[in-house]
Parts: structure tokens; sequence; C-alpha cells
């Protein structure tokens, strides 16, 4: 049965099978985008034509290469642009929500702990649709009633934005919070009687402290919103973001250079990810 | 430790602003929306049509049961699969090894669900990658097309999900004591009865926390159904985007979002309730 106990060969080798197969069945079509990708081939299928590096580097008129592609560059740009700010804006909030969660008492705590916690049960469908909505309501009151036009309330770069920061707070103020659990408020106290300003005990000893735990959730928000694409859909605007890109593509039929642009994308999320194992196991 | 108001309300701003300006605003106006439709003579009114419609319109609410249905079952297979999964990785690997499978399995996860199902597009079409070796091996006489239906779908929506029951079993099976399986076996329990007494009554939270968001993420999903589900793939969601921006009737769009989120909302609301569970809880 488990390690301590005897088990028959039988046991033991069926049982190894299945996690090889099921290892095979987790990372084939990882492997098979990413070898396609240096196919020479304008399909992205077997069989094997040569290695080729055209799908990176080629410069037209037959074959355009990820490096001369300015659709797929100016949407991975996008898509980076999108996560930094989605990035930055969730951490901040998403502290500010922990340590108004986990040290605050206030009427309504339970109530707004709940609001917090709704994106989780949300289909991302669903948010994005009703930001969208929302935003078109805005749009419209706002021209109504002032004449302006703002163009931010009509599809558009910082309509995903807002719709992706929506529910990735949500994420990253459960992972800062489970940090701040474990912090000993008599530090603060401490820092506090040795002649500290409130600010400077945040500053210099709490979030100090959360450092790992935020470095961490900013990585878990970066990439969260580099590959979403349900609330995007309903979102983007004239200038698409990554996912979003390759679905029209994908969908339309395609060639191999979205397997160069998977392959990119496999390379550098998987950097991210071990990044993000790295800080959050030094949070333990 | 004293706070000042100040702090307090620097906490509170950004958080009220996300929730109110993007989570209960725009919801409420989700469901406005879906109670407003034109009458016969073209002015916005308010009317129950748009639920009315989804009643009597048979392909509404087929495809509704359908997509509820497919979700059941596809968290049904994903936990068959994920329980000897988790339970090799805590109780059979060998302690150095634990870590670098947990890598393994969470790697695949953190890159675009998009890439994903891509990779499984080139590896089944009647091109692929499978085609070309069954051909190759004489097992086939000619491809198949093994993309667009349901059981591919399937498949591919429990690839989607994995992660997210193989984690949370992972975490309850640690925390079960091997003793407790070693006395068992010591008087004389078999397999079965292990299994059945022991192993699953001590997993159920990791199990329900694990079904409740492989559930919802299936239901919620676009891009798995829309891309490997091909032509008649009738998925929710997806009457929900035609809805949105094919037939541009918002009203309708908003109606259905709803019932979305209803549906959702209940059945999580119910898994919670029946395991004794709370949503905080199973989110961290």
């Amino acid at each position: 049965m488990i390690r301590s106990l005897p088990r028959s060969k039988t046991y033991d080798w069926s049982f190894n099978a299945f996690i090889i197969l099921y290892f095979v069945f987790l990372f084939a079509p990882l492997v098979v985008t990413c070898v396609l990708a240096f196919n020479n081939s304008d399909f992205p299928s077997l069989p094997w034509q040569g290695f080729s590096l055209d799908w990176f580097l080629a410069d037209g008129p037959d074959r355009v290469g990820l490096f001369h592609d300015a659709q797929n560059l100016r949407s991975i740009l996008t898509s980076f642009e999108t996560a930094f700010f989605v990035s930055i804006l969730s951490v901040v909030v998403g502290t500010c929500a922990s340590f108004l969660f986990e040290k605050e008492t206030f009427r309504f705590k339970g109530l707004l702990y709940m609001l917090m916690l709704a994106p989780l049960v949300i289909p991302g469908v669903i948010l994005g649709i009703s930001q969208l909505l929302a935003a078109n309501t805005a749009g419209t009151f706002f021209d109504d009633t002032f004449g302006v036009d703002i163009p931010i309330f009509r599809p558009s770069f910082w309509l995903v934005v807002l719709g992706q920061f929506s529910f990735i707070t949500t994420f990253v103020t459960l992972v800062v919070s489970a940090r701040l659990r474990k912090f000993d408020p008599s530090l603060e106290e401490a820092a506090l009687n040795l002649g500290a300003t409130h600010f400077g005990v945040i500053r210099h000893v709490t979030l100090k402290f959360l450092r790992p735990a935020i470095v961490g959730a900013g990585a878990v928000a970066f990439l969260m919103s580099f590959e979403n694409f349900n609330t995007t859909l309903f979102l983007v605007g004239s200038e698409p973001t990554l996912p979003i890109n390759l679905y029209l593509q994908v969908r339309d039929g395609s060639t191999p250079v979205i397997n160069a642009v998977s392959l990119m994308l496999i390379v550098g999320t998987s950097l991210l990810a071990l990044i993000n194992f790295y800080f959050t196991r030094k949070t333990d | 430790m004293p706070r000042s108001r100040l702090a307090f309300w620097i906490f509170l701003a950004p958080v009220l602003m996300w929730l109110l300006l993007l989570i209960v605003l725009p919801h409420l106006d989700l469901l406005t929306m879906s109670f407003r439709g034109e009458n016969d003579y073209g002015d916005m009114v308010w009317t129950t049509r748009n639920y009315l419609n989804f009643f009597t319109e048979p392909i509404y609410w087929l495809t509704f049961v359908r997509t509820a249905l497919y979700a059941v079952i596809t968290t049904a297979i994903t936990f068959v699969l994920a329980m000897p999964v988790a339970f090799y990785i805590s109780k059979l690997a060998r302690h150095r090894m634990q870590g670098a499978l947990m890598i393994l399995i969470l790697l695949p996860f953190w890159v675009s669900e998009l890439v994903r199902i891509y990779g499984w597009m080139i590896l089944l079409r009647e091109s692929g990658v499978l085609n070309f070796f069954l051909v190759k091996l004489g097992i086939l006489h000619r491809p198949v097309e093994m993309l667009y239906n349901d059981a591919t779908m399937i498949m591919g929506l429990v690839y989607t999900s994995m992660l997210f029951m193989v984690v949370p079993l992972v975490s309850v099976m640690d925390s079960l004591d091997d003793s407790l399986i070693e006395a068992a076996h010591d008087l004389g329990a078999g397999k079965l009865a292990i299994w059945r007494t022991i192993i699953i009554p001590h997993c159920k939270p990791g199990i329900t926390s694990g079904a409740i968001v492989v559930f919802m993420l299936t239901l919620g999903n676009y891009l798995t159904p829309n891309l490997m589900g091909g032509k008649n793939s009738l998925w929710f969601t997806e009457q929900i985007y035609n809805q949105f921006i094919a037939s541009f009737n918002w009203n309708q769009g908003s109606a259905f979002g709803f019932l979305l989120l209803v549906l959702s909302s209940l059945i999580i609301w119910a898994g919670l309730k029946l395991s004794g569970q709370k949503l905080g809880e199973v989110a961290s």
C-alpha cells in the first residue's frame, strides 16, 4: 500500500506505469508544440522535414518568423503592459485588503470579506460581460449628462486591466493574508516602543516580513494576467493581448509561427513559475 | 497595538473602491440589464421576456443542462484520475522526489490554456501527430479526425482543470498519518477497505474543494469547448458570447449570464454546505 508496507511487484509496476502515462498526458501537448516549432514545414504537423529556425527568424516573403511578425510581437508587448499594470495594481490593493481583514476590526467586516471572495466563484466570462456592461452604462451616463465621451469606458487596454485586476486582487489578498497571519505583532509593538512612527513600522517591519509573499503574489498576478482569456475576451479593444491574438489565429488555421510563440511562452512562464516557487518556499 | 484612523481609511478606501466599482455595481448592472428589453414600439421597458425566451426555446435550456451535465462528468473523471496521482505523490514516491513531482505537476498549468489546447489540436487533428504515427505503424489505414467530438472535448476539459483537483488532494493526503493505514493493514484490512474507510473519509475536504473549483472552471470555460468541441459543441458560455458579440442582444446575453452565475453559485453553495466547509478555507 504505502512506502512502509510490503507491496507486490505487480502493484508497484502498474502504479508506476499509471504515473508515467499521466505525466505523458500532461506534457505531450507542450512537447509536441515545442518540437514542431523547429520543423521545416509550412504546417504545424509531421512529417519531420528537418530542423529550421525559420519560424523564429525568417523575414518573408514566404515565411514570416516570430521576430519579424509585427502582429504577434505587438500582442506580446500588449500582454506585458497589461500584466505589468495588473500586477502593480492588484499587489497594492491586495496588500491593503489583507491589512484590512487581518488587522482591523470594523462593522460589516464579514460582509466585505465575503464580497472579496466573490470573484472566486464568478466564472470569468460573467466577470467580463458585467464589466463590459458597467463600463458601457458609465460611458453612456457621462455622455448623456455631461456631454463628454470617455474612451476608457469602451473596450480598450485600460478596461482589460480593470477587468483582470477585479479578480486577480482576490488571489493576491489570500496569499498575502496567509503570510500576515504568521506575523508576530510584538515586533510592531517593540518598534513603536523604540520610537518608530506607525508608517515607519509598516514600512520597515511589516512589509519587510511580507516581502516574499508580496513578490510571490506579484508573480502569480503577472502570470494570471498574461494568460487570461475568458475575462479579456469581452473587454479587448483594438489591441488584443497574446491569448486573444493566438486564439484568432488558431481558430482560423495556423502556421508554425504559433508554435514559436507558444515555445517562448512555455519557456517564459516556466522561468517565472520557478522564480515564484523559489520565493514561496522561502515564505514557509 | 493602537492604530490610527488614518491607517484604517488608507486600507479601506482602495478595497472599497475595488469591490464596489468592479464587483458590486457591474453585477447589479448585469441583473438590471437582464430584465430590460425592447417592446413592440422599440422602447426600452422592464420585461421578463429574456428569461421566458430561455425557458421556451429548447435549444437554450438544453444547452444549459448539457453544459451542467458535462461539467459534472468532467469533475468525476478528473477526480478518478487525480486520486491515484495524489496518492502516489504523497504516499508512494520517495521524499526527495515529492517536491520535484509537484513542480512537474504545476508547471504545465502556468502555461496559457490556449497553448495547451493548441498542443492537443496539433496532436489529435486529422493531419495531426498521433494520426501520423498510427498510420505509420499500420494501426490505421487512413487518418481519422479525433477532434471536434464530445469525448475529446471532455478530455480537454479534464486536462485543463486537472491541477485544481490534484493540489488539494495532495495536501489532504499529506496530513493523513501513515500509521493509520499501517494499523489497518496489520489488523487485516484489504486495500478496498482501507480506501473506503480511511483514505476517502480523510480526504473529503480536499475532494470537495477540488470538485467545486473544477466544476466551476469547466462550467465557465469558453476556450476548450469552442476549439475542441467543433461546430456543434453547444456550450452555454458560447451562447452568451454569441448573444453579446454576434447578435448584439445584450439584454438576452445578460439574462443568460445571470442564469449561469446563479447555477454556479448554487452548486458551489450546496457543495460547501454538504461538506460543512467555508469558502475561505476552500480557497486557501
